[in-house]
């Protein structure tokens, strides 16, 4: 699923990240495909504050279109 | 050194041997981890702060037994994404020694530009910044293992009490080369013959067009594979080095989600904005002012440079009236620059800089990004909006801050449109006053209505694509006192630096027109326009124009007619929507340039007249 689907509370594992400039913010910020985050947050129509492990960004709805996520069960 | 022709900002130091004599010594870190407090400690209070050549960027310098030590921007990596980043990659291309400071609470973060730093191959000392927060975060850190495992020297700190840094100054002299990857060290090593240093064939494997364009060769095509391999690196060693025995949200963690939270968000931007207005709105630009414009420059500094001109010239002749008439540039000018505009930006910059150093600001930008995007900015463009507030051409300049070209267009027209200078707010609220609440809001309604307008506009015509939000929201913390009040008075003496030509100028403009009898011929030009179209009394024309030379004058001299209730919210429409002083339209030509400026002028003429008229005929 894509990762502007999460719900508030939830934690999904990044798959696929479809943007390199993006992809580059998020490795530097500790995050890339296979990493865990957490949606802390969620504006209705709007960005999603995320955390992975102590790291916490916010990014707007565009770039959560761009990443595909899925929920694993083992967490 | 090989022999490449190439200019060189910096001439590559890394072969060469640390020499005992004087060093560049450079502090390097991601935004928000007390680098400033480091720089402070070392350099002590006599420091150098100047823009880096042809940026707009303010680099800080300083000396520290016979050694230089250089301030950089914050950044999250060395390479080129911004001009922040393309500043602080040429700074470190060119150092001696690097200071890394890190944020104990954020290795997993900050290590990555560590380790990029050591790939680099330059030698580094690291600071392990709020270590004091480890154990409140139920975390701990063996220093002495990440030491081993990067290779140079690690130092815990807590710059808040100076705990640690004698260390730092004990160790800065010891910084060595850490231990690069090994399995990069050997394309490092082919690309060296090319380029002649570690620090740029890192950067040209990694893709940076620029060193790579130095050195007339092709950017690299790995940045990607480097960048993965030293993120799983880091995460080894965070693995080894780092224990965390709690995972439950602290009230720190808490806090900042309820400022991101709508629910709980929006009611505390509510208290933060009152706490704002109360103190810039009413303390500042109220009692502050009230005493350096009118009791210090008003009261004694205009009597006596009166008093000292009239010695060498008539009041009454050309010179006299541009020099110390009613917008002499040694009169008018000068009260306008330092009793009125200087305690209101140090008054904004010190909001600002306190909304960064408490982790407010880029969660504000969070909170906001749904509204911005409907005009084609993102959170960020908040920080010019809110400074356009205290003054338009504060305002302006800040848009540099936004990524692309597209919304530094869309954030200027907005400001130079429909955002109100806090000089004009004071009168403004004072009228409105007057007129009571539902008129208050009427009035504020159009002008919202008219900026969502404006940029709604403006976001579906103009070509491009902006940016979209990704920021990195650090902990909220409590702001350092010493900090504060130096990136206000940094961030304040170059925008006057920036600014005061400008203001100037445009004083000496409106002195001419005034002069030459330009200013009545215009007065008379819109007085149709303001009676028959906008059926207020004919003077109001008079404020139009003094709104030229100053937005306040333009909207005291409202306050002297005869109107209406009506008339009132229709005048200060117009006002509000008015072209932007002249001093900023100065501001506006320069930084985007005649084609626009000229666009965005005469657009607010009309825009201002259009709406005021038709809110007048409809409801007047």
């Amino acid at each position: 699923m894509c990762l502007s689907e999460i719900k508030k509370g939830q934690s999904v594992h990044i798959l696929r990240i479809a943007d390199q400039e993006i992809r580059t913010q998020f490795v530097r910020f500790g995050i890339s495909e296979g990493s865990r985050i957490t949606c802390l947050e969620k504006i209705p129509f709007g960005p999603f504050m995320l955390r992975h492990n102590r790291q916490e960004i916010a990014i707007g709805r565009e770039v959560a279109d761009k990443i595909q996520v899925e929920q694993r069960m083992d967490t | 050194m090989n022999g490449n022709n190439c200019p060189h900002h910096h001439p590559p130091h890394s072969d060469e041997p640390i020499a005992t004599d004087a060093m560049k010594i450079v502090l390097v870190g991601n935004p928000n981890v007390g680098k400033s407090v480091f720089f402070g400690f070392l350099t002590g209070i006599y420091t150098d702060v100047s823009n880096y050549p042809g940026t707009t960027i303010e680099i800080s310098s300083g000396s520290w037994q016979g050694h230089q030590i250089i301030d950089t921007p914050g950044i999250y990596g060395v390479s080129s994404f911004n001009d922040e980043e393309i500043v602080a990659r040429d700074i470190i291309l060119g150092a001696d020694i690097i200071l890394n400071v890190v944020d104990a609470t954020h290795l997993e973060r900050d290590l990555f530009l560590s380790r990029q730093l050591i790939d680099m191959g330059k030698p580094v000392v690291i600071a392990l910044n709020f270590c004091d927060e480890l154990s409140g975060a139920k975390m701990a850190v063996e220093t002495d293992l990440l030491a081993d495992l990067l290779g140079v020297p690690v130092i815990p700190t807590t710059a808040v009490n100076g705990e640690g840094m004698d260390q730092i100054a004990d160790s800065l002299l010891l910084a060595r080369a850490g231990l690069q990857d090994p399995e990069l060290h050997g394309r490092l090593h082919e690309m060296l013959k090319v380029v002649g240093s570690q620090a740029e064939a890192l950067l040209v494997l990694e893709g940076d067009p620029h060193v790579a364009s130095r050195h007339g060769i092709v950017p690299g095509e790995e940045r990607e594979e480097i960048y993965i391999n030293r993120r799983n690196r880091v995460n080894d060693i965070v693995r080894h080095v780092l224990t965390v025995s709690s995972t439950t949200e602290s009230l720190r963690d808490r806090l900042g989600r309820a400022v991101i939270n709508p629910v709980t968000g929006v009611p505390i931007l509510g208290l933060v904005l009152y706490v704002i207005y109360t103190a810039i709105g009413v303390w500042v630009a109220g009692d502050i002012v009230g005493i350096t414009e009118e009791v210090i420059m008003q009261g004694h500094y205009e009597p006596w440079i009166r008093g000292l001109a009239t010695r060498f010239i008539s009041p009454d002749s050309i010179p006299g009236l541009l020099l110390i008439g009613e917008f002499g540039l040694l009169t008018m000018t000068i009260t306008y620059l330092l009793g009125l505009l200087l305690p209101l930006v140090i008054g904004f910059y010190t909001v600002l800089s306190i909304m960064e150093d408490t982790g407010y600001l880029p969660r504000l930008a969070t909170l906001v990004d749904r509204m911005m995007t409907t005009v084609g900015l993102n959170g960020r463009a908040v920080i010019p909006i809110i400074l356009g507030f205290g003054c338009v051409q504060l305002g302006t300049i800040t848009t540099r801050l936004l990524a692309t070209s597209r919304e530094k267009t869309i954030a200027t027209v907005l400001l130079n449109f429909a955002v109100p200078c806090s000089a004009q707010i004071g009168v403004i609220a004072g009228m409105l006053a007057a007129v009571g609440g539902s008129l208050t809001l009427l009035y504020v309604a159009v002008i919202f209505t008219v900026l969502a307008m404006v940029g709604t506009v403006l976001n579906r015509t103009l070509p491009g694509k902006s940016s979209a939000l990704l920021i990195d929201l650090p902990p909220m913390r409590l702001p350092r006192l010493e900090n504060v009040v130096r990136k206000t008075a940094t961030r304040s003496f170059f925008f006057m630096k920036e600014a005061y030509p400008w203001f100037f100028l445009g004083s000496f403009i409106v002195a001419v027109l005034q002069i030459s009898g330009g200013l009545v011929l215009w007065q008379q030009l819109l007085a149709p326009v303001t009676e028959g179209w906008l059926q207020i009394p004919r003077e109001a024309a008079t404020a139009f124009v003094m709104g030229l030379v100053r937005r306040d004058f333009g909207a005291a001299g409202l306050t002297e007619l005869a109107m209406s209730p009506m008339q009132v919210v229709t005048s200060l429409i117009v006002i509000t929507l008015f072209v932007p002083c002249i001093a900023s339209l100065m501001i506006l030509f320069k930084e985007r340039g005649s084609r626009e400026a000229m666009l965005v002028w005469v657009g607010s003429w009309a825009v201002a007249f259009l709406v005021g008229g038709i809110f007048s005929q409809v409801l007047i």
